[in-house]
């Protein structure tokens, strides 16, 4: 595609815009502003994976997977704040779950150890984790907060803190794995995964392009327990001071 | 027993604040208290709203720390001790404590469970004849209770933590006569039988005058007065004449 022709689809930006102002929905500022952003920040990604391919040293697609996770961790850390140490906590989800599939996939020789897959992938990993991070946090906070007396019962009577939040800890850990499994059910009967579409669209076999998208729906399966379960038993205790008191937590 | 300088002085109480202060939100909740509860007695906690008597209760139990001051449970510092051991010794029952999901057996089952162990039919029996209840109800939805089953449950379920002093805040604000009467009876009986310390909260003056033993005046996260019925009724306190006024008016 040149760069004439994907100047085309700025069409489909005006559509947006145009049906902002005719309903008044006072959306053409933010529609402006995503296209912009999307555009200035796909094209320098666009630039910088071409570098890191092209000179497929290690040390630059470490820096590129490390980039991915401190954004990541940036974006759903404000999802969290009531949850003391966080930002950590996240860094530490997020690098968990890159080592893990890394070392599977690497290991298991199931992909090739080349840039191309390994930061396609990450991306892949890390974007779903910070998406179910964001999730598992939201819920995990409201449901403490929303089943005080509960846990403040629980913890009266003897329990330990784990004790007194484990209902909640395990819904959250539930409820944000749903979104997951369930589009995952779907796939293919009600929309065609992008990493396939974009592949058959760059003439890739179908066949091939289907193995690959099985690869990335185990992975983001895996991905997704791991990173509340993992981000789950990480934060329960800091709702706690050390004598065992449930904090307040301050959900704005 | 006898009083010094209008606090109760008991040789070995149950419980003991020295100079307690509690902060929350920027506002001082509990100011300064000072003051014991005396060991195998009841002693009614009274006091306008908002007087700061939960959060003293929740202070005694563990649930929250002071800012300020010491807490002596048995003559031990509260900090010295596992918060764990220190909730099973002083059991709590909160006007909000609510039923787990589950019959009543489930719940009475609780205490043990968060300890490992399991609650036997024989033990589940016996805790509903100690309490009042029948246990035709053990099988029932813990939920579906009526308001004065359930605090008995509540209390029951604490009880199996074998508790030797028990903080109960208004557990009878929402009962029907008779039922205040069955948990008035009960508590009495858990006094003179099993020498359990009891702290009662109450809004209700004429309560406190039928269970009380000693009393314990707040205002305002202030210890006003304290002392028997008679030294309440005989305070120089401004506030504490106007609450007591109040209440009986």
């Amino acid at each position: 595609m040149s760069w004439m022709t994907l100047s085309l689809t700025l069409l489909f930006v005006f559509i947006p815009l145009l049906l902002s102002k005719t309903l008044n929905l006072g959306l053409e500022r933010d529609t402006m502003v995503a296209a912009l952003r999307s555009t200035i920040q796909l094209i320098a990604v666009g630039f910088v994976l071409k570098f890191v391919f092209d000179s497929e040293h290690p040390i630059f697609i470490i820096l590129m997977v490390l980039l991915m996770i401190v954004a990541a961790v940036q974006n759903a850390r404000h999802k969290g704040k009531a949850i003391k140490g966080i930002t950590w906590k996240l860094f530490v989800t997020f690098v968990a779950i890159e080592v893990l599939t890394q070392t599977v996939l690497l290991g298991l020789h199931i992909v090739p150890a080349t840039a191309q897959y390994i930061i396609s992938l990450s991306g892949m990993v890390i974007g779903n984790s910070m998406v179910l991070a964001i999730l598992f946090l939201n819920r995990f906070t409201a449901e403490v907060e929303a089943h005080r007396d509960e846990s403040e019962l629980i913890l009266s009577l003897g329990g330990t803190p784990k004790q007194s939040i484990n209902r909640q800890l395990l819904k959250s850990i539930q409820a944000s794995m749903i979104p997951t499994i369930e589009s995952q059910k779907t796939i293919g009967l009600v929309q065609l995964p992008g990493m396939m579409s974009g592949q058959i669209i760059a003439g890739a076999d179908p066949i091939q392009a289907v193995q690959f998208q099985l690869l990335v729906v185990f992975l983001l399966l895996a991905t997704a327990a791991m990173t509340s379960v993992l981000l789950g038993f990480l934060s329960y205790r800091s709702l706690f001071t050390e004598r065992m008191q449930l904090l307040k937590i301050d959900l704005d | 027993m006898n009083q010094e300088n209008g606090d109760i002085v008991s040789p070995s109480p149950a419980i003991r604040l020295d100079g307690v202060s509690y902060r929350a939100n920027h506002t001082d909740i509990i100011k300064k208290v000072s003051g014991q509860f005396p060991t195998g007695n009841i002693t009614a906690l009274i006091g306008p709203s908002g007087a700061g008597k939960t959060t003293l209760l929740k202070l005694c139990n563990g649930l929250i720390s002071p800012v300020q001051g010491g807490i002596y449970i048995e003559g031990k510092r509260i900090e010295e001790q596992s918060p764990l051991s220190v909730r099973r010794h002083v059991g709590i029952v909160l006007q909000s404590s609510p039923m787990i999901q589950g019959t009543v057996q489930a719940n009475l089952a609780l205490p043990l469970q968060l300890r490992g162990k399991t609650l036997s039919e024989e033990q589940a029996i016996a805790t509903m004849e100690r309490v009042g209840l029948p246990t035709s109800l053990l099988t029932r939805d813990a939920r579906e209770l009526s308001g004065g089953q359930k605090q008995k449950v509540s209390i029951a379920r604490t009880l199996l933590n074998e508790s030797k002093i028990l903080l109960l805040d208004e557990i009878t604000a929402s009962l029907d006569p008779s039922s205040l009467q069955e948990i008035e009876d009960l508590i009495v009986k858990l006094k003179d039988t099993e020498k359990i310390t009891i702290v009662w909260i109450t809004h209700n003056l004429e309560q406190a005058n039928r269970i009380g033993e000693y009393f314990w005046v707040m205002v305002d996260g202030q210890l006003r007065e304290v002392g028997t019925k008679e030294e309440i009724y005989a305070s120089e306190d401004e506030d504490v004449k106007r609450f007591v006024k109040g209440v009986l008016s």
